[in-house]
């Protein structure tokens, strides 16, 4: 009877919606761009072609020479889009996986010992809000040196302790819940009642932080490749287009406007993405 | 033979900050013992706050009792969160009155009971299939219900689930708080009886506790009346419910419905229980008893037998 009454309630249930769909196409067609970005691209990211400088996309007056255009140096838009994405998706993805990861290990960490543990790790945290990010990866960039893996790492220390904040609050909230000390009361090792439990009943709210950190990784890594401490030349980023394109927004609004439109339709997706899994992990609302 | 005893415990909450003056404590149990027999049932009845909830989590080991000791086939208990403490949960479970809450709504039925199958390693995947199907049908459900999540179940059926997760590791005790006042009548009666039928085949000892007077009688070989975190009358199920002594039982026995006369013979208790916090000097009952007198307001009763197998905490009851 409590089961009927339940599902009156709700629409009736509809497989994907027409916004999931197409933010899961534009997903795995950015996924898709950066493992074939070689073959997809028609020109080397570093080719040089003078004489069409600053050359429109296709539709604006240009050729099919040059599809998306070229830049002031005469490099293919398209073929360095292609790169582009192929960079900042790895740094923006390895990242977040990294900040998640690293936020809800220390978020869990905190949550079940409590006491000085959870003191230590929330003054941390504290310091680590308080620090203005970028200040804190300029020196380590300055100390450290740039390559990709590293590169990677420090974008990773982005808002983890966002996440682990949530974390800690969300296991708290957890373990007072009956089905926490109900598992404990079975005798499960407490990572049994985590890991098996709390995770998963947490992990909705979590994704929805991840798909937030998501693009704000993507914007920074685009900040720091502006002032030239992210990405190097010759290897490009959206950032790295978007700053260079900068100068020419009058000019040549394209060269910024396709990283700009891939950043900005990627995070959308991304977010759109992670609200249709959350739904897809509740068993309640199905 | 006696399966688990508590010997005079005591348990105390701290309240405010130690910065400031002397620390005030709620005393939720106040020298509380009692025993649970193997096969048979201790039903603990009271007021809500009276620390029948707080008495339940002590036995089982949920949390340590200020002062005393808990005695689980003659041995103490280990240390909470211990090694020893997590597999000797096999031994002693817990039924829940919230079910909804108690069970991880992301999780089948299924593997609901074959948790703590799980948990202690009992069986291989394929013979904790075959036991959760035993288990499912012991407590009254279809192997459908099995592929369900608990949300998708009616109160009655969540709390047959989580009988038969409590059973699934054949445990010795079991303590019953509250399990079926979320229920209707209807299904309180048929949860009441499954408890005692699995009782009888599995010859467990069980723990029970409620506020529903009714209840506890129906099921109970022993009662144990709480008042403030005091025992304050315990005996044989029949003796106290047909010659109650301490004059807080007799209110709760005047309060259960009967057949004929209905609520005739009912004796309305002035006030409300006082708070924990601010317990009245003498007897934690004078200020509601009808009887009271100068010596109930001056000096605490002790618990003194009265016949066998009996005890009143009363200045009145003639011990």
């Amino acid at each position: 009877m409590k089961t009927a009454t339940v599902e009156t309630n709700r629409p009736p249930p509809r497989s994907v919606d027409l916004p999931t769909l197409l933010a899961g196409g534009w997903v795995l067609l950015m996924l898709f761009t950066a493992l074939a970005a070689p073959l997809m691209a028609p020109y080397e990211i570093t080719s040089i072609d003078l004489r069409h400088r600053l050359a429109p996309p296709v539709g604006f007056g240009g050729t099919m020479l040059h599809v998306l255009g070229t830049d002031d140096l005469g490099r293919d838009v398209a073929s360095r889009l292609f790169y582009s994405i192929r960079t900042s998706l790895l740094v923006a993805f390895g990242a977040t996986a990294i900040s998640v990861l690293v936020g809800t290990g220390i978020g869990f960490i905190a949550a079940y010992f409590r006491g000085l543990v959870e003191h230590a790790l929330l003054l941390m945290i504290d310091v680590q809000a308080s620090l203005p990010f970028l200040i804190v990866a300029l020196a380590m960039l300055a100390c450290f040196g740039n390559s990709l893996t590293l590169f990677v790492a420090l974008m990773g220390l982005y808002g983890w302790e966002r996440n682990a904040r949530l974390a800690r609050g969300l296991a708290i909230t957890a373990s007072a819940q009956g089905y926490a000390s109900a598992t404990r009361q079975l005798g499960a090792h407490p990572l049994r009642v985590y890991l098996r439990h709390i995770l998963p009943n947490s992990a909705a709210t979590l994704l929805v932080g991840a798909t937030v950190t998501f693009p704000e990784i993507v914007l920074v890594e685009s900040g720091l490749s502006f002032l030239g401490l992210g990405v190097q030349p010759p290897m490009t980023s959206l950032g790295v287009m978007v700053a260079a394109g900068r100068e020419y927004i009058t000019r040549a609004s394209w060269m910024l406007l396709a990283p700009s439109l891939v950043i900005v339709i990627t995070a959308v997706a991304v977010s759109v993405l992670g609200d249709w899994l959350r739904d897809k992990l509740d068993p309640t609302l199905k | 033979m006696t399966l688990l005893r508590l010997n005079n415990i005591t348990r105390r909450f701290p309240l405010g900050s130690p910065l400031y003056g002397p620390r005030k404590y709620l005393v939720a149990v106040d020298g509380v013992s009692l025993d649970v027999e193997m096969g048979r049932t201790t039903g603990i009845v009271g007021e809500s706050g009276c620390g029948k909830s707080t008495t339940g989590r002590i036995a089982l080991g949920l949390e340590p009792p200020d002062s005393g000791g808990v005695l689980f086939q003659g041995l103490p208990l280990p240390r909470i969160d211990s090694k020893k403490w997590r597999a000797q949960r096999r031994q002693m479970q817990l039924v829940f009155q919230d079910t909804l809450a108690a069970l991880d709504r992301r999780m089948t039925v299924s593997a609901l009971i074959a948790e703590p199958l799980a948990i202690h390693g009992i069986g291989d995947p394929a013979s904790r299939k075959q036991r959760v199907a035993e288990l499912l049908h012991g407590v009254g459900l279809g192997e459908g219900h099995g592929m369900l999540y608990p949300h998708q179940l009616s109160g009655g059926q969540r709390q047959r689930v989580v009988l038969a997760r409590a059973l699934a590791p054949k445990p010795s005790l079991l303590v019953c708080d509250e399990p079926v006042s979320a229920l209707d009548l209807s299904v309180q009666a048929q949860i009441v009886n499954l408890l005692m039928d699995l009782q009888q085949e599995l010859g467990l000892g069980l723990l029970f506790i409620s506020h529903d007077l009714r209840v506890v009688r129906h099921v109970s070989d022993r009662i144990v009346v709480m008042y403030l975190g005091r025992v304050v009358e315990q005996g044989r199920a029949d003796a106290i419910i047909d010659q109650p002594a301490h004059p807080y039982t007799q209110a709760l026995v005047s309060a259960m419905p009967r057949l004929p006369g209905g609520f005739d013979h009912y004796v309305a208790l002035p006030g409300e229980p006082p708070s924990p916090t601010d317990r009245p000097c003498g007897c934690p009952f004078h200020p509601r008893c009808p009887l009271a007198r100068d010596v109930c307001r001056q000096s605490l009763p002790e618990l003194l037998p009265l016949g066998p197998e009996r005890q009143v905490a009363c200045h009145l009851v003639r011990h």
